[in-house]
């Protein structure tokens, strides 16, 4: 069941430097209790396109519809999206320590986000707030709950903006970066309450990341973005196992791998300026494979080796087969002449 | 990695290139009260040995708070030691006043995590790059700018934007700036703090070939710091495990990874997350509890029994020796006095002793 169905956003700023097309047509589906994650590097829209969704852009123009449990968030008022912001769209950041006041006590800010959306007592959202801290594995809630953000570790600090997102019960949290401030322990104690608070609460979680171990170990299914628009969308295996974009492709090469000490194979050239994009597919300028067409005429997503499911937009073949062989003629190639 | 054919004879009696001996350095930290009497320290670095041989690349790990970009800066003499010995190309660096350490600091250079900070932003590149000709007076100022070409060229920049500010370059190539500043003068040795965690993805991959091809090219011999294991068992010929002030573990890279000794070490390993859904979904998980203890009152005996899912009584007294253990070759050293065996099921393991983050964890857990 679709909890959340964005179709063809587009987000654009005027800049004195000229219009930044920073999302340019980005459409996917997200079902209740699934996690989705968002994969790009810095430039690709990627939080961009959640914070239009949730309405935190300012002075944007933006086209396009997200469909929410059936509401349009493009088009609705501020003060649905304020009450659906907290209550159903839980947020948290990549740097909590920018995201908490530094003057309010933790427990404060929790209890005073439970009474901004619901009635209850002073007491009652007190006891919420404690449960929560517990849940997310913040030792001595009960006392810590009246400690200052800054009394807090990163990691600790993370965990209390989950708590805090969560203490709704959103049907959907997002997480932008949640874990890129952090170090790789503590990484692994905040997806994994994650994981604990998604299935205590049902809830569907974004994730937005360029961290494709994250990736690997978090998700259902993954939105690839470059340059504003997605390249590749299809379940966590096939991305990983059976990718058809080549910017995909050169993401997962570039990577060091276990044990192998041969040369990395970096995706040469940098990302395009948002200003000024070139016609054609955005990739095109670092891409192995390019050819004519991919200059003139801009790939749509289209669904590739017969699976409803694996969408790319690239012109290359859709046949599974032969994108196979293709991927191990280009590599051979390179092999022979380096 | 490194290429043997071009190692330079540095020290031809095989002797390390670098040697640090029980290095500590220690930041004052001001007492809140009105007397000075108990003065706090930050132990940054709480007594560290080590070794770096010509031509390899030593790999510094560990987390935030560790102490390895301070130990970094340590060994470049930017900051001075508060105890401890620093060898260097067979020559003991650690008192050198700053004139004796001018030619010195031709042969040991660094570069730095941020791609940003790390470039006056009011000065062109070229003369940035040309800064280090200018300082030890060597060569016209003709002479220079043809050598700063020739190192744009050989970090893969275009020289003709000799004349042209950071502010005009990508995160990856300030990088590629930095590196060639560093190897304008020839060293020996090069310092790397985290010289791709700022940088995308894509662009990490390229300047992690570019240091391996300079490495081979010039015979470098290389530190270098990162909390990324598997950036670091790519380029790395030796690792170093940092946790609060001290070296928990070194080894051979293969061996760090597949013989794992200490048990900070494979918390770290499974924490890596993995870009593999098979590998990510059958691994064993090690969460370690609470978070790295304050460098101004580190735990006694071993730092890491606060978190260690095998603490005993004895971890607790004892601060266990870095050497070789379980009849591990001299190359394999860890400090603990309970180590691994290879297989076992860290995951399974319960502290034995009261009062760490685990403990208390523990048993809240078990109140629910």
């Amino acid at each position: 069941m679709s909890l959340l169905e964005v179709k063809n956003l587009r987000v654009s700023f005027n800049t004195p430097d000229g219009v930044v097309n920073a999302v340019r047509g980005l459409s996917f589906d997200l079902n209740k209790g699934k996690t989705l994650a968002i994969v790009g590097e810095s430039g690709s829209g990627k939080s961009v396109s959640t914070q239009t969704i949730t309405g935190l852009t300012r002075g944007a123009k933006v086209t396009g519809e997200a469909y929410f449990d059936g509401v349009d968030l493009l088009t609705a008022d501020a003060s649905y999206l304020r009450k659906v912001r907290g209550s159903q769209i839980g947020m948290i950041f990549q740097d909590p320590l920018s995201s908490l006041h530094p003057y309010y006590r933790v427990g404060w800010q929790i209890v005073e986000m439970i009474r901004a959306h619901e009635s209850v007592s002073k007491q009652a959202a007190r006891d919420r707030a404690i449960e929560l801290l517990n849940l997310v594995g913040i030792p001595r809630a009960d006392t810590r709950i009246d400690d200052f953000p800054h009394q807090f570790s990163g990691g600790m600090r993370q965990r209390v903006m989950i708590a805090m997102a969560m203490s709704l019960s959103p049907s959907l949290l997002i997480a932008d970066e949640p874990t890129t401030a952090l170090d790789v322990t503590v990484q692994a104690q905040v997806l994994g309450v994650m994981r604990t608070m998604q299935e205590q609460f049902g809830t569907a979680i974004i994730i937005i990341t360029h961290d494709l171990g994250v990736v690997a170990q978090m998700t259902d299914d993954v939105v690839v973005m470059y340059a504003g628009a997605a390249m590749e969308t299809a379940s966590r295996r096939e991305i990983f196992y059976n990718q058809h974009h080549p910017y995909t492709e050169g993401l997962l090469q570039s990577l060091p791998t276990q044990g192998e000490t041969s040369r990395l194979t970096p995706i040469s050239g940098t990302p395009p300026s948002l200003i000024s994009l070139p016609p054609g597919c955005p990739f095109e300028p670092r891409c192995r494979y390019a050819f004519d067409k991919c200059r003139e005429e801009t790939p749509p997503l289209r669904e590739v080796f017969a699976d409803p499911d694996h969408h790319s937009a690239c012109w290359l073949s859709t046949d599974q087969d032969e994108r196979v062989r293709l991927r191990e003629e280009s590599y051979a190639r390179e092999e022979a002449t380096a | 990695m490194t290429n043997p054919a071009t190692t330079p004879a540095a020290t031809s009696t095989g002797d390390p290139l670098l040697r640090l001996e029980d290095v500590r350095k220690l930041f004052p930290v001001h007492s809140s009260s009105l007397t000075n009497r108990d003065r706090d320290f930050v132990h940054a670095v709480d007594g560290v040995d080590l070794e770096v041989r010509p031509g390899e690349t030593l790999g510094l790990v560990g987390e935030t708070g560790c102490g390895k970009s301070t130990l970094a800066r340590c060994i470049a003499r930017l900051y001075d030691v508060t105890s401890g010995k620093i060898t260097f190309d067979g020559r003991d660096v650690t008192t050198l006043s700053r004139k004796q350490m001018r030619p010195i600091r031709r042969e040991v250079q660094m570069i730095f995590q941020d791609p940003y900070g790390s470039l006056n932003p009011r000065r062109r590149v070229g003369s940035i790059i040309g800064d280090p000709f200018s300082i030890h007076g060597i060569g016209s100022r003709q002479e220079r700018k043809r050598r700063v070409q020739e190192l744009m060229e050989v970090v893969g920049l275009n020289p003709e934007h000799y004349n042209r500010f950071p502010a005009e370059f990508s995160g990856g190539q300030r990088q590629r700036i930095g590196v060639a500043r560093a190897l304008a003068l020839r060293p020996k040795m090069l310092i790397c703090d985290e010289p791709v965690s700022a940088l995308d993805v894509s662009i990490q991959a390229q300047v992690i070939n570019l240091l391996l091809d300079l490495q081979d090219e010039f015979g470098l011999t290389y530190v270098f710091i990162s909390h990324d294991l598997s950036v670091v068992r790519h380029v790395s010929d030796r690792v170093a495990v940092m946790y609060l002030g001290k070296v928990v573990e070194t080894a051979d890279v293969d061996e760090l990874f597949e013989t794992t000794r200490h048990p900070y070490t494979k918390s770290l390993l499974s924490a890596l997350p993995v870009p593999d859904p098979d590998i990510a979904d059958s691994r064993q998980r090690i969460i370690l509890a609470g978070d790295v203890p304050s460098p101004i009152k580190p735990p006694s005996g071993c730092r890491f029994h606060t978190r260690c899912p095998k603490a005993r009584p004895d971890c607790v007294k004892v601060l266990p020796p870095l050497e070789p253990v379980l009849g591990d070759p001299p190359t394999h050293s860890a400090a603990c006095l309970h180590p691994l065996e290879v297989g076992e099921d860290m995951s399974r393991s319960t502290p034995q002793i009261d009062d760490t983050e685990t403990v208390v964890q523990l048993r809240e857990e078990g109140a629910k």
